[in-house]
């Protein structure tokens, strides 16, 4: 074969591919502006559905949710993670593997399983409770465990539970990697310990503890099924979704797609170009 | 540098208390009944359901293969291109990643249908009308569109790494095309390829929603199994726990069979 045709083909290739990709995605944006309830079939502009989707209270009461315990969980992950990685770093090596070995269950386990493992932990919590508030030998002062905990509780605990060895494995390796003459340079230069900490270390760490907060937040944002199993009766924002493809026809779910869509690729083209910036600058100063 | 283990001390006990625990508690269910008592039955009973695993088997390692096969000259070609171009490719193929799956699994719903997009399409050309929705198809195909990047990366990740000049030294010793996709690109892309078939395999045999929205009930899979007896209809702790183990069981094997060739690649994954 020439070099022409295979690069030809390589082109009609990539093609189909991102096509693929992307097709379905185009067809539900089409579809956002149907005027019919139609899947299938366009029958005239409209707007009609962005204008109820803002208007309706179950998907923005979960996205306000989806948001609030992105942003919880995120935060207390990333002090958590930050913690731990500092701490484990003083430890023994082989202390270290076995922590970072069942750190990684989470990453590695399916996410049905991480799900059902905290919900029956939930549930045993909940018999448990259950049994010492009504039974009559118990003492009075240890009837004090609240029984009805599946919900916010729930959630933002199995949210931190996925997110924390994330935050780990970022801000880990950056510490490992990290030169102690500095630490101990601001020693020598009259910082006690703890300024050490705040004026070398933690600035040194900034940018891998930022990317992992904002991995945090983006995972716990997309999570469908380890919520699914924790959240009780409330909705975040993926559930929300669910139990909306489960009633077929709602063309308000193809609007939802395509803002989402929308906003997430502004967000990417934003922090694109702030990188592209920011690496020109540094650049300028070499 | 700053010895304070006291600072790993929150983590620890999170650690303990809602990883391992819950999982301890998984096994304890999984052999024990109802009253508590010391049993095997769950796991004999798993019996019956091996049509039910040896489809999800079957559909995952489908998914797999095709997606193994679809991102193999997706990542090479990527990783030939200039420095610029590769990135806008990446952000491409990372993009609909971003999408929250569920809104993915629905697009293809509308498309599938007996009255859908692609059958008014076909029927336009006068074929058809086929049944693609609720069947065994339709769900691979939901596993390779949503896992399809999984796939990409970490091969693109692999390829970045081989030398052009490795390329064409095989083809200047006589190689062609085939052998130098066999004794060169392959061998060197195994790290990449043995990360790919878990980050593929592993969210594909362990699926619910996409066998629920895909292959309507004639096509459950273990996590459809799973969900079942925890917030379903059987309702059944004890089996459910039963089943997660032998799932985790299946994951643990599937993981320690590719580890052999990647130690160093997950990290650049996730």
């Amino acid at each position: 074969m020439k070099k022409q045709h295979l690069a030809a083909l390589q082109k009609v290739y990539l093609c189909l591919i991102f096509s693929f990709l992307y097709v379905p995605i185009a067809v539900m944006m089409v579809f956002s502006f149907n005027e019919s309830k139609s899947r299938t079939l366009f029958t005239g502009f409209t707007l009609k559905w962005y204008k109820s989707l803002l208007h309706n209270e179950m998907i923005l009461e979960a996205l306000w949710l989806s948001l609030v315990v992105a942003f919880l969980a995120a935060t207390v992950a990333t002090i958590l993670g930050v913690m731990a990685s500092i701490g484990i770093s003083g430890m023994k090596k082989r202390t270290q593997g076995v922590i970072n070995t069942v750190s990684y269950l989470p990453v590695v386990n399916p996410e049905i399983i991480t799900g059902v493992s905290l919900m029956m932990l939930f549930v045993v919590y909940v018999n448990v409770a259950h049994w010492l508030n009504s039974n009559p030998e118990v003492p009075g002062f240890l009837k004090f465990l609240p029984e009805n905990i599946f919900g916010f509780g729930t959630l933002l605990i199995a949210h931190i539970t996925f997110c924390v060895p994330y935050v780990i494995f970022n801000v880990a390796p950056k510490l490992r990697r990290m030169d102690v003459r500095m630490y101990e340079a601001a020693l020598d230069l009259g910082c006690n310990p703890r300024q050490a900490f705040f004026k070398v270390v933690l600035p040194e760490l900034m940018p891998a503890i930022l990317s992992a907060f904002l991995i945090s937040l983006t995972y716990s944002i997309d999570d469908f099924i380890i919520s699914y199993f924790s959240c009780g009766t409330l909705q975040t924002l993926p559930i929300a979704i669910y139990s909306m493809t489960r009633k077929k026809v709602s063309p308000e779910i193809n609007a939802l797609s395509t803002i989402m869509f929308v906003a997430i690729l502004c967000i990417i083209l934003v922090s694109n170009a702030l990188e592209s910036r920011s690496y020109r600058k540094k650049r300028v100063k070499e | 540098m700053i010895k304070n283990r006291k600072l790993a001390a929150p983590y620890l006990v999170w650690m303990v208390v809602f990883i391992l625990v819950p999982l301890a508690i998984v096994t304890y269910f999984a052999f024990t009944d109802k009253a508590g008592n010391f049993t095997l039955e769950n796991l004999m009973i798993i019996g019956q359901y091996s049509t039910v695993f040896v489809r999800s088997l079957l559909l995952a390692a489908e998914a797999t293969v095709i997606c193994l096969v679809l991102s193999f000259p997706v990542s090479y070609f990527l990783s030939r291109q200039r420095a610029a171009k590769q990135k806008i490719f990446l952000m491409l193929v990372m993009l609909p990643m971003w999408m929250n799956f569920l809104l993915r699994t629905y697009a293809w719903m509308s498309l599938l249908e007996n009255n859908g997009i692609i059958n008014r399409i076909l029927g336009f050309f006068g074929i058809g009308p086929f049944q693609m929705i609720y069947t065994s198809g339709a769900v691979v195909l939901g596993m390779v569109y949503n896992f399809l990047p999984y796939m990409i990366l970490p091969l693109y990740t692999a390829m970045t790494k081989i030398d052009n000049s490795v390329i064409e030294a095989a083809q200047d010793l006589g190689a062609g095309m085939f052998k130098t996709l066999t004794k060169v690109l392959i061998p060197l892309s195994a790290p990449g390829i043995a990360t790919g078939i878990t980050m593929v395999f592993v969210p594909s045999v362990s699926t619910f929603i996409i066998s629920r929205m895909l292959g309507g009930g004639s096509n459950m899979l273990i996590g459809d199994l799973i969900e079942l007896q925890f917030l379903g209809n059987s309702y059944n702790y004890n089996l459910g726990s039963a089943l997660s183990l032998v799932l985790m069981v299946i994951v643990l094997l599937c993981m320690s069979f590719t580890n052999g060739f990647d130690d160093e690649d997950m990290e650049g994954v996730v």
